[in-house]
């Protein structure tokens, strides 16, 4: 059974905030031990990583488009674009080839 | 305390300014992130509260896609948590470097105003968080959030499949923007994402592991492969490095402000 979509996205609200808050509450002092520093210092690239291939060929109509379109971001942000115009470098690689495709 | 008022409020204008162009970034990603959104079955008004109240872009794509494929509430606060790890981390940095008098209202007011780049903004403005700017920030960029996630819902309809499909992977353009420029300066982290990808393919293809849901095999990647980078290659600086992260891409943003406030003009 589906749950009801308001409570979900309550729950998912709720959730993300006390992501935000926790910290806030529970730190009395900096945190030591090595092992869950390093693993929080990973655990951000990772997760994005993984959401983003093979998510991003699978995304666009063609995907060799969706495949191109990464490589021209992985490429634009090494060369220090940023946020925004990685993002739409990404677009226009995928909006260009899939019109000549 | 009008002095007080004033530092305050001009505080708040100062993040309101800076909170403007980053707005204008996630009115255009929180598009894409609408598009999905539709596809996963949420009304426009359905996305717009949930951007408004979770502005969190990896975060609500894997809830939006979870509710999909009717994942239970457990399921969603696990991955939740996961997919928002980091903010618990730029928690810690925030704390951290707030004076020790701060009330604990003001570091949980502060807590909540996390995201990427507001942590980014907050910590390259001076080191030393200052609420009020923070606040500015936040409440300007995060209703460009919620409507460009309902305008995505809502438009993604009406726009020709070509530019949707083009659109769609603004988000995915996003999350590469904020992993190369760390892989660049640390090989552990490069190693880590090529690690990522790789297992991540992997999963697709795998018997029994394909079957598992997508929120699933996410967190046991995850989990997996950050505890076995994290013995690998410990840190034991990580936070100086995040901050120094933080105040070159925002050094890098406001440059770019820069040049659109005076072509503006």
């Amino acid at each position: 059974m589906k749950v009801n979509i308001y409570l979900y996205i309550f729950v998912m609200a709720f959730a993300t905030w006390c992501m935000r808050v926790i910290p806030s509450l529970i730190m009395k002092k900096p945190i030591e031990n090595c092992f869950a520093k390093s693993f929080l210092y990973y655990v951000p690239y990772v997760t994005l990583a993984i959401m983003t291939f093979p998510a991003i060929v699978q995304a666009t109509d063609q995907p060799l488009a969706g495949a191109a379109a990464l490589v021209a971001g992985i490429v634009a942000a090494w060369f220090g674009a940023n946020l925004f115009s990685v993002a739409s470098i990404c677009c226009v690689t995928v909006l260009i080839l899939e019109f000549l495709l | 305390m009008a002095e007080l008022k004033e530092s305050r409020s001009k505080l708040y204008i100062e993040g309101v300014k800076a909170g403007f162009p980053i707005g204008l970034g996630y009115f255009a990603v929180a598009f894409s992130l609408g598009i999905a959104a539709r596809d996963y079955g949420f009304t426009a008004f359905q996305g717009f509260i949930s951007s408004l109240f979770t502005y969190a872009s990896a975060g609500q794509y894997i809830g939006f896609s979870l509710y999909a494929a009717n994942g239970t509430l457990l399921t969603l606060i696990l991955l939740t948590a996961i997919t928002n790890l980091r903010y618990i981390l730029m928690g810690f940095a925030l704390n951290q470097r707030m004076p020790a008098g701060t009330s604990l209202g003001t570091r949980m007011l502060v807590g909540t105003c996390i995201t990427d780049e507001i942590f980014s903004v907050t910590i390259a403005r001076s080191g030393i968080p200052t609420p009020w700017y923070t606040f500015g920030a936040l409440l300007t960029a995060a209703p460009m959030w919620a409507a460009g996630t309902a305008v995505g819902i809502s438009m993604g309809s009406i726009l020709p499949d070509r530019i949707v499909s083009a659109l769609s992977v603004a988000l995915f353009g996003m999350f590469i923007a904020s992993i190369i420029p760390p892989a660049k300066k640390d090989r552990a982290v490069a190693l880590a994402i090529a690690v990522s990808f790789a297992c991540s393919l992997a999963c697709e293809y795998i018997p029994f592991v394909k079957d598992l849901s997508q929120g699933t095999r996410l967190t046991i990647l995850a989990i997996g492969i950050s505890a076995l980078f994290a013995l690998l290659f410990p840190r034991a600086d990580e936070e100086d490095k995040m901050l120094e992260e933080a105040e070159g891409v925002t050094s890098g943003e406001s440059n770019e402000t820069d040049g659109e406030v005076r072509n503006e003009g």
